[in-house]
């Protein structure tokens, strides 16, 4: 199973790995959505959607299927 | 010689843009700490030393000129049309301390359009808190660009940006980055297509569409014949692009920009644990809705019936000044009366918007946005459209306006059409003029009923808004691209002085609109209502008088006058003897006479004037629509009040002022006249089941000129305002006779 910003958990991090680079919008990558770039997990809503997120110092809220395409490399010391 | 400056103030939502006009030009507008709050672009002058004068731009944020939202191409539009008449000489790109690496992408994408450029560091005064240090003129020289380092809350650098702005011709033009790498052979063509054109112009308006959602955007394609690679290749080097400029950026930063995490403060993670809780988080949000409704209601009830002390005050006084007559009347019951129906709303309306200013102000809203996204999705909407949704409380147009930062079009477009059945501010007369007329006094668990309505009638302006948007998400076929992002701003104690500015220019705008409305309407109503053709409104004096003559007083007039004689000897013999018997009996028999004969003459006068207003104009239009209106338990007077009302809701109560002082010369409050109107039987005309039905009318019914306009202009088609109105209207009118018919 591939492992996304969907299946962090509160406060879990990871890094971004590459990614099919048609299906993210642009605008995340704007927001410093980057291959490379850290991501941690800050809040998830009830029935896990939306997710809130801090990447690259952007704190944004993205919905669970935009989430599901940003695959990550978990940080050592997790998973 | 002067010359002005325009500038444009551009930047990521939220970074405080606004903030920084309001300080530049003094002319203020709303500010708020809810990313997308400026949602149009305004104008202000700015004085400049020596006489020159500065126009400031202000414009809704955007992340970068890869526009995804309607909000967000204002701008870039503007950058990209040379010829606009705000074109501007020299770009301001706004950014937030914290947030800076993301600010300079924007930044560097306005630099490779050569537009002179001052870029603009506010927040400073949450550096020490942030523990973040910058290099300033390292930057500069790096970025090759002015720098301002300023903070709108505390006041600093202000003085220092003016000057830059000053100084404007002084702004190296050269781009930071040569996009050309990203695929030279491409831009090589580009180049050859377009001699003499801007590289990364052309560039940016080949790409504009690529993540917009085709419906609801200008066409600026069309011009650019130059279209060989697909979406998705484009998309493609939109991507390089971005990645490239990051690299850029963040080679600068390292050397410039520092952050010590050890210094760094904030209440941000701890607070957003509670306010975003499953549980808490959404208890604390319906908390707040009911703290702010009972504090509309509770704390306005001074000021409130201080007001209306000084409109009866000053009716009085209009009607003691000027000569008696209809046009006496006129200005003291239906202008004066009129208008202070819309003052005496002022209290509620300016704490709603103080409300409103401040959960956006503090940045709660985002987290509105956060909770409600998921539970909003079913109905068709976003979690974003919770925010046009509470606005709408206090007006629709603006709420309108506030969906112009949802990115997917068949939910903006849905949350246009659901809006309105929000409770707004307009329909705060007519509810507290009914509640006050048909719901008890008394107390539920330290809750007034009458506060309970009220709280009632404003949860089911909710509920009607989300099952409309069910339905429309059922029947509508709207093709649309979706894409939801929300950023979650840092928590900030409200800027009072934002506050404030808010509610005051909001305040003064909803007083003066409605005014203007009430004043034409009551006008035109009294001409009506004065004046008529038929032989009956001619005649009616002798009609009246024969009648009188031949069947008497009728019973209405008959209770009035013995009413008025009882007050009158229970009043009277108590004087007397407290004179001492001086005066005769006699004399009291005789001023009893007087004021029997005085009596007489005045009921009669009423009955000429109420049988000549039920044959003006007016009542002949009333009379037409009776039918209609009647089911509902209404009767002609107020079936005109509702007609009226389709221009704007708050012309109810003024109409209905206008409407009885033609048909009435007794000086009483509006709500005592509209307690004392009868049906055809004697019973009191509002009554718990007119008046729900009544409630219930305005609670659905699309009655707003000025909203529908918006709607027009917002959606580009006549097609939804008419459906809105249409739908609404039917609802309306079901609903209201139904309650009607049950509870009567
Ligand atoms: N700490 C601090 N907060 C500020 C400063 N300037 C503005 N703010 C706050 O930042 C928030 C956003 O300000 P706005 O002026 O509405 O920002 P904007 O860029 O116009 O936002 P949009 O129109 O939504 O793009 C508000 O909560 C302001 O109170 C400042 O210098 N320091
Ligand atoms: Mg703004």
């Amino acid at each position: 199973m591939v492992f996304t910003v969907a299946h962090l958990k509160r406060g879990e991090k990871g890094i971004i790995k590459e990614f099919r680079q048609d299906v993210l919008p642009i605008k995340l990558l704007e927001l410093g959505c980057l291959p490379g770039n850290q991501v941690e997990l800050i809040q998830i809503a009830p029935l896990k959607d939306p997710i809130y997120i801090n990447v690259n110092g952007s704190h944004i809220a993205i919905r669970r299927s935009v989430a599901l395409q940003i695959e990550l490399e978990p940080i050592a010391g997790h998973e | 010689m002067s010359k002005d400056i325009k500038v444009a103030l551009i930047g990521n939502p939220n970074t405080g843009k606004t903030s920084v006009f309001n300080t530049l030009t003094g002319l203020k507008q709303k500010v708020g700490n809810y990313p997308g709050i400026t949602v149009e672009k305004k104008i202000g002058l700015c004085k400049l030393s020596r006489g020159v004068k500065a126009h400031i731009l202000d414009l809704p944020g955007t992340y970068s000129l890869n526009t995804t939202s309607l909000d967000e191409s204002v701008a870039v539009e503007l950058l990209l049309n040379k010829n606009a008449p705000d074109f501007p000489d020299v770009a301001v790109v706004v950014s937030d301390v914290e947030n800076l690496k993301r600010n300079l992408l924007l930044f560097t994408q306005i630099k490779d359009l050569k537009i002179p450029s001052i870029l603009a560091i506010n927040m400073a005064d949450r550096m020490d808190y942030k523990g973040i240090s910058l290099d300033i003129p390292k930057m500069e020289k790096l970025l090759n660009t002015k720098i301002a380092l300023l903070s709108t809350r505390k006041n600093t650098g202000i003085e220092e940006l003016k000057t830059l702005i000053e100084k404007y011709k002084e702004l190296p033009k050269s781009e930071n980055l040569d996009i050309s790498v990203i695929d030279p052979s491409y831009f090589k063509r580009l180049k050859n297509a377009f001699p003499g054109e801007d590289l990364y112009k052309l560039w940016v308006v080949i790409t504009q569409d690529v993540n917009f959602t085709p419906l609801d955007k200008k066409d600026i394609q069309s011009q650019s014949p130059f279209e060989i690679k697909s979406g998705a290749e484009l998309k493609r080097l939109q991507h390089k692009e971005t990645i490239l400029r990051y690299q850029y950026i963040n080679g600068i930063l390292k050397e410039t920009y520092s952050v010590d995490r050890q210094a760094a403060k904030g209440w941000r993670a701890g607070l957003d644990k509670i306010l975003t809780h499953k549980i808490f988080g959404y208890l604390i949000f319906f908390v707040i809705l009911l703290t702010i409704f009972q504090a509309i209601y509770d704390w306005s009830s001074v000021p409130m019936d201080f007001i209306d002390e000084q409109f009866a005050a000053a009716s009085e006084w209009v009607k003691n000044t000027l000569p008696p007559g209809v046009f006496t009347n006129l200005i003291a019951e239906g202008v004066v009366a009129g208008i202070g129906g819309i003052v005496i709303f002022i209290p509620q309306i300016a704490f709603l918007f103080f409300f409103i200013a401040i959960l956006e102000e503090s940045g709660y809203m985002s987290r509105v946005v956060f909770l409600m996204d998921r539970l909003m999705r079913p109905f068709g909407l976003s979690g974003k459209s919770v925010v046009p949704l509470i606005s709408g409380t206090a007006c629709a147009i603006p709420a309108v306006m506030a969906t112009r930062n949802i990115e997917n079009w068949k939910e903006r477009l849905i949350t246009i059409l659901v809006v309105p059945f929000t409770t707004c501010s307009a329909r705060l007369p007519v509810y507290l003029i009914i509640i006050a007329l048909v719901i008890p006094e008394g107390r539920l668990m330290g809750l007034s009923y009458q506060a309970l309505t009220l709280m009632s009638l404003y949860l089911l302006g909710f509920a009607a808004s989300i099952l409309a948007a069910k339905v429309l998400h059922q029947i509508l076929k709207v093709r649309s691209r979706s894409f939801f992002m929300v950023e979650m701003p840092n928590y900030k104690w409200p800027l009072w002085k934002n506050v404030f500015y808010t509610v005051v220019e909001k305040t003064k705008s909803f007083v003066y609109g409605a005014g203007k409305i009430i004043l034409a309407i009551s006008i035109v109503l009294w001409f009506l209502g004065s004046n008529g053709f038929s032989d009956e409104f001619k005649n009616a004096e002798q009609i009246v008088t024969e009648r009188v003559a031949q069947e008497g007083l009728s019973p209405n007039s008959q209770a009035f006058v013995s009413n008025k004689l009882e007050e009158f000897t229970a009043t009277m013999p108590m004087n007397i003897t407290a004179d001492g018997s001086l005066t005769p009996s006699a004399a009291v028999q005789d001023s009893l006479s007087i004021l029997q004969a005085d009596l007489r003459t005045r009921v009669i006068n009423q009955e000429i004037a109420s049988y000549r207003l039920e044959h003006s104009f007016i009542g002949k239009m009333g009379k037409f629509i009776e039918p209609v209106v009647r089911p509902l338990g209404y009767d002609w007077k107020i079936g005109i009040a509702v007609l009226t009302s389709f221009a704007a809701r708050e012309v109810f109560v003024g109409t209905l002022a206008t409407i009885y002082s033609v048909g009435n010369d007794e000086e009483e409050t509006i709500k005592n006249r509209m307690s004392a109107e009868v049906k055809a039987d004697g019973q009191p005309l509002f009554n718990l089941a007119s008046g729900v039905s009544l409630m219930l009318f305005y609670a659905f019914a699309m009655q707003c000129m000025s909203t529908l306009a918006i709607v027009k202009r917002e959606t580009n088609s006549w097609k939804w305002p008419l459906l809105q109105l249409g739908f609404m209207t039917i609802i309306a009118y079901l609903t209201a006779l139904t309650a009607y018919q049950l509870l009567s």
